[in-house]
């Protein structure tokens, strides 16, 4: 079966004032059809760059991409025009972000917000499209949607306008839906039924899902395989549940023990929670024959500093850019 | 206790509406508001309920107010002050919301592009503005009225071309704030064109400031008017006040209503609109709104 989407050798460089920084270096996966797969790593990792990448929604002037395939159903998207990536946003690749208290448009409904990309894309009348509306509104749980959705931004809460970011997101029932750290912005009981109602409306639609997070804990929720990047790199991949038992990459490990209940069930003792020392390297420092992550790693060694890790591929599906894969 | 309840429930309202609300409780913008309606009413049916060719001699030059039931008294060739300052308000009126439109959609059209798409664009769009904006004002739109002619729509051009970098101004300094903002890159990662883009995403957002200078562009215009026809460049077919200012200020000494009334039929209009843009500016202001 050929994958949904393919990313060949990504390369995408940022124009810093230091000079040119590869923000994204050698970055290839696949999603299958349905599949939620899950990007992982700290802030400034690139993460959100490689959403924005595969939405061709790169800064201008800024970030490009430089070398490298985004495959899309066999379309190549670093190729396609504008006219053809604008049909392609929000109908088949559709993306949430991570501040739903300013995704919304203050000036209009947010029944005309979603009513407006069912109208570009389907073609829909407008009463079919406003009727639409509110069906993607009670879709996506929200109570009372006929009356609310002709309501403001400012009148709901952060966790409503991310459940109507989600709407207006599935309205075309895509084939692959970006969330860029859907739940950062929001509380705990929120973030639960968040993530819910994108495991079921992904089910139903056959979406599959690209789900950027820091969150380890909702990786192990939510998707399938995982990605962990650091500093622009695939640090390692691979099945989530294989990922967490039995990471293959010093970071993915130490990612993996901030958090509680990954590593203990509440009734056990629990070991203690460490934290990954040190910070993510500037930008300026990405493009360097070594590995990035040597700085913070206890087992680092001359060879760590002295060259880029290749990426070793184990039987199970897991892969990892780690010089001491294979002791780990 | 039920009806109670069915009060304190917020109904949705647009930003606008909102901004409606605050203004109707601002008194003085009211009080400008409805100052601004009676000269434009005034302007719009005064020629016919008070029937006067502002043109004609009709008493004696100088007369003062209420001589002869001549309300307002005659200017310098005994025409009727009250019918000049009626068709006036018209004239001066008019321009100033033909200048002011004028100079908002020149200076939406160049501060939205200039704004939105950065680089080599604005660039050119901001050193035009910027030569516009240096260029002495009046002078600049005397040159136009002399060369080409002093006709209401050549003065409504040269205000307009003089007057529109303060808009653009603005109108640049909104869309780079705006379009930075999630909802823009969610608006893109939708599918919507730049044009939608300018137009239907950033522009609403960007209208309360925009609004609240054209509002003032308006005062500004009738007062540029006012100084033009005072200088005389001004189409001598049509009355308007600063015309009769211009005409009768030899004359201040001995008859000084003549120029008096016209002067204080200007600073009321433009005092009225000033207070309305003040009031669109505190009601239209995000950090002045109460929530």
């Amino acid at each position: 079966m050929t994958p949904l989407l393919q990313v060949d050798n990504l390369r995408i460089e940022l124009t810093t004032r230091d000079g040119v920084a590869p923000v994204i270096d050698d970055l290839s996966l696949q999603l299958n059809a349905g599949e939620t797969l899950s990007f992982v790593g700290e802030s400034g990792c690139g993460k959100s760059m490689t959403a924005l990448a595969l939405m061709g929604l790169l800064p201008e002037g800024v970030g490009r991409v430089a070398s490298g395939k985004i495959l899309f159903d066999g379309e190549d998207l670093t190729q396609a025009s504008d006219a053809r990536l604008r049909e392609i946003r929000g109908n088949e690749i559709s993306m949430i972000f991570q501040e739903p208290m300013t995704s919304l448009n203050p000036v209009y409904t947010i029944g005309e917000q979603i009513a407006e990309v069912l109208r570009r894309h389907q073609n829909l009348s407008k009463k079919a499209a406003w009727n639409k509306a509110i069906e993607l509104l009670d879709a996506v749980r929200i109570p009372n949607p006929s009356a609310r959705v002709s309501d403001y931004p400012h009148q709901m809460s952060g966790g409503q306008r991310q459940l109507v970011m989600i709407a207006i997101a599935l309205a075309c029932e895509p084939k692959i839906l970006i969330a860029d750290e859907p739940t950062t912005a929001l509380d705990v009981t929120v973030q639960a039924q968040i993530f819910d109602l994108l495991r079921d409306l992904g089910r139903e639609f056959g979406t599959a899902i690209i789900l950027i997070t820091h969150d380890m804990g909702a990786v192990a929720d939510m998707a399938e395989r995982m990605i962990v990047m650091y500093a622009g790199r695939k640090a390692e991949a691979g099945p989530v549940e294989q990922v967490i038992e039995h990471p293959r990459h010093p970071y993915t490990k130490g990612l993996i023990s901030c958090v509680p209940h990954l590593i203990a069930t509440l009734t056990e003792e629990r070991p203690e929670l460490t934290e990954v020392a040190g910070i993510v390297p500037s930008l300026r420092d990405f493009g360097r024959d070594q590995c990035l992550f040597a700085s913070r790693c206890d087992r680092a060694d001359q060879q760590c500093k002295s060259s880029r890790p290749p990426e070793i591929e184990f039987d199970d599906g897991q892969s990892s850019a780690c010089w001491h894969a294979e002791q780990l | 206790m039920n009806t109670e309840q069915e009060q304190t429930v917020e109904t949705a309202r647009s930003p606008f509406s909102e901004a409606f609300e605050m203004f109707r409780q601002n008194h003085l913008a009211v009080a400008g508001l409805i100052l601004l309606v009676l000269i434009i009413l005034a302007g719009l049916f005064g020629p016919y309920l008070y029937v006067a060719d502002p043109f004609d001699m009709v008493w004696a030059p100088f007369s003062p107010p209420g001589e002869e039931g001549y309300l307002l008294g005659t200017d310098y060739l005994g025409r009727d002050l009250l019918a000049m300052l009626i068709h006036g308000a018209r004239v001066s009126i008019l321009i100033g919301l033909s200048a002011a439109f004028l100079t908002v959609f020149i200076g939406i059209t160049v501060g939205a592009l200039a704004g939105f798409y950065r680089g080599i664009t604005e660039e050119i769009l901001m050193r035009i503005t910027e030569f516009f904006q240096v260029l002495p004002t009046l002078l600049f739109s005397m040159v136009i009225v002399a060369l080409f002619g002093a006709s209401l729509p050549m003065i409504t051009l040269a205000i307009g071309l003089v007057s529109w970098p303060s808009v653009a101004r603005i109108t640049r300094a909104e869309f780079l704030r705006i379009r930075e903002l999630e909802y823009v890159t969610a608006a893109r990662a939708c599918g919507v064109s730049n044009a939608k883009l300018i137009f239907k995403v950033i522009l609403p957002n960007a209208l309360p400031p925009i609004i609240v200078q054209a509002a003032l562009m308006v005062g500004s215009a009738i007062l540029f008017e006012a100084g033009l026809s005072f200088l005389g460049l001004t189409d001598p077919n049509v009355v308007s006040w600063g015309q009769i200012i211009g005409s009768n200020r030899e004359y201040i000494l001995d008859a000084s209503f003549t120029v008096t009334v016209p002067g204080l039929a200007i600073f009321i209009t433009v005092l009225a609109i000033s207070l309305v843009g003040d009031g669109l500016n505190d009601a239209l202001n995000p950090k002045l709104r109460q929530r």
